[in-house]
């Protein structure tokens, strides 16, 4: 049984260094993750702002319809079809590189998910204070960066983590467009060894060992923003 | 954080248990099982059901054509399996999982203008070869590639797993692979300019390239090689039975017949 597991394990990792197609991957995957969440990071901000905005004052009408049909397209179709026609359509006949299309891509979706949860964030930051923040006087600019800001950045924290978490996961089907990442390394491997377990299982843990170490990070930060609060 | 890493740890231990055990019983029972009870149902009912492992994205072998796949493997499955006296059902799967469909008793066969290669047969037997065929290099109507050894220090488009994929990640190294899922995806992304060339199958790169404008195949072959029948390497007894149906159609002509219906000789 050991034996069998042995020259399985060799056969998909050792031979051919065929290991290297793991750790190729996973550098891609995180490559990936990182800048499409910057980027999303950007997006989701400055659209929660413009529709909080609009909500507020009335201003940046086109902006704001801009901003809700870029939330209803992304948000209503798969992150592999966006994928896809980024790649094969928006890019159509223009040599570029994979790792950024993969990094608009999911940076443009994550961007809309990211949106909504700054957002709530705002939203859950008591009417009253944006009101009083406008009696004494405030613009709503000054309002925002001095009174809302502060306090709804903080509570968003946790749940930005876990759009991260997410988005981890979702680059797995970057394989389409044909970059190797983690998944599609893994992929690989069972191409050239036809067994299924070894590499699927090996890509699996290795994502889950990413995603419990970014859920540690998440449980810190949650329990230092507990102390500020008291 | 103790508790995670327990954790981490005790789904390790399960995964690797879990893998000793796939790993064991793959040998025997487990695979040859379902194999044996269709091909003794075939016997005693003459209507017992193959599942045929392909992946119906490489024309003219198998593709869809209205709700159904047809082609070359697809007609000759269906004429074997009237030799043996079963029915096949079509299963329609990314290349790559073939033969982990064959080996895993999912599927009865493979077939799929499937290669024979030494890799491949440590994990399945293969049948006699029933077609012969070239990999062919599709390259830019102004492309400077003009042999196989031009090649080097190109961008090459492949589908995952094939032979064209194993050749080219061999020879030029990973770097200059580019591995597509579907073999249409990599031809899209060679008429988009995004690669060099790409390497596959004569018969579906014919058809990729009367599809899509500005494409053209190198006279010079990349590789010749024979496709062949995929069964589970215990299943000896479908594997003599496809053999002895595969020579009774050879020598009545209707392999040929069928063949010749999806390729035109030139």
């Amino acid at each position: 049984m050991w034996e069998n597991f042995k020259s399985q394990f060799i056969l998909n990792f050792v031979d051919d260094n065929r290991w290297h197609y793991l750790t190729d991957g996973l550098f891609i995957t995180l490559e990936i993750t990182v800048f499409a969440a910057l980027l999303g990071l950007v997006l989701g901000f400055i659209i929660a702002v413009i529709r909080h905005n609009h909500e507020k004052t009335g201003k940046l009408k086109i902006a704001n319809a801009l901003c809700s049909l870029y939330l209803t397209i992304i948000r209503g179709t798969p992150v592999v079809v966006q994928l896809m026609i980024i790649y094969f359509v928006v890019f159509g006949s223009v040599r570029i590189d994979k790792v950024l299309v993969a990094v608009i891509a999911f940076g443009i979706n994550s961007g809309a998910y990211q949106a909504e949860i700054f957002r709530s964030g705002i939203q859950s930051i008591p009417k009253g204070q944006y009101e009083a923040g406008r009696t004494l006087g405030f613009s709503y600019r000054q309002t925002m960066l001095t009174v809302i800001m502060p306090q709804a950045l903080r509570s968003v924290v946790p749940t930005l983590l876990n759009e991260l978490i997410a988005l981890l996961k979702e680059t797995s089907v970057a394989g389409y467009i044909a970059l190797g990442d983690l998944t599609k390394g893994g992929d690989i491997i069972r191409s050239r060894t036809y067994s299924a377990f070894m590499p699927l299982i090996a890509v699996a843990l290795i994502y889950l060992t990413l995603v419990l170490i970014m859920e540690s990070i998440v449980k810190r930060i949650e329990r230092r923003l507990k102390k500020n609060e008291r | 954080m103790k508790k995670k890493i327990i954790a981490l740890l005790m789904t390790t231990v399960t995964c690797l248990s879990l893998a000793a055990c796939s790993g064991s019983s793959s040998g025997a029972d487990s695979e040859s099982a379902p194999a044996e009870e269709t091909t003794d149902e075939a016997a005693e009912s003459g209507s017992a059901k193959l599942i045929m492992a392909t992946n119906a994205e490489f024309p003219p072998y198998e593709y869809h054509d209205n709700d159904q796949i047809v082609g070359i493997d697809a007609e000759i499955a269906e004429a074997l399996a009237k030799e043996i006296g079963a029915e096949v059902e079509i299963e329609d799967i990314a290349f790559d999982s073939i033969i982990p469909e064959v080996t895993s008793g999912k599927a009865d066969f493979g077939m799929a203008g499937m290669t024979v290669t030494e890799d491949r047969k440590k994990s399945v037997n293969f049948t006699d070869t029933y077609a012969s065929a070239k990999q062919v290099i599709i390259v830019t109507e102004d492309s400077d590639i003009a042999s196989p050894d031009d090649l080097e220090g190109k961008v090459v488009g492949v589908q995952t797993g094939t032979t064209g994929d194993i050749y080219i990640s061999d020879e030029l190294g990973d770097d200059a692979v580019e591995r597509y899922a579907k073999g249409m995806e990599a031809v899209q992304a060679l008429s988009q300019n995004k690669i060099d060339a790409v390497v596959i199958d004569n018969e579906p790169a014919k058809v990729y390239v009367s599809e899509n404008e500005g494409l053209k195949i190198l006279d010079t072959a990349y590789a010749e090689e024979e496709y062949a029948i995929a069964v589970a390497l215990d299943n000896t007894e479908l594997l003599d039975k496809l053999n002895a149906a595969l020579k009774t159609l050879k020598d009545n002509g209707t392999i040929d017949e069928i063949v010749g219906k999806y390729i035109k000789t030139e």
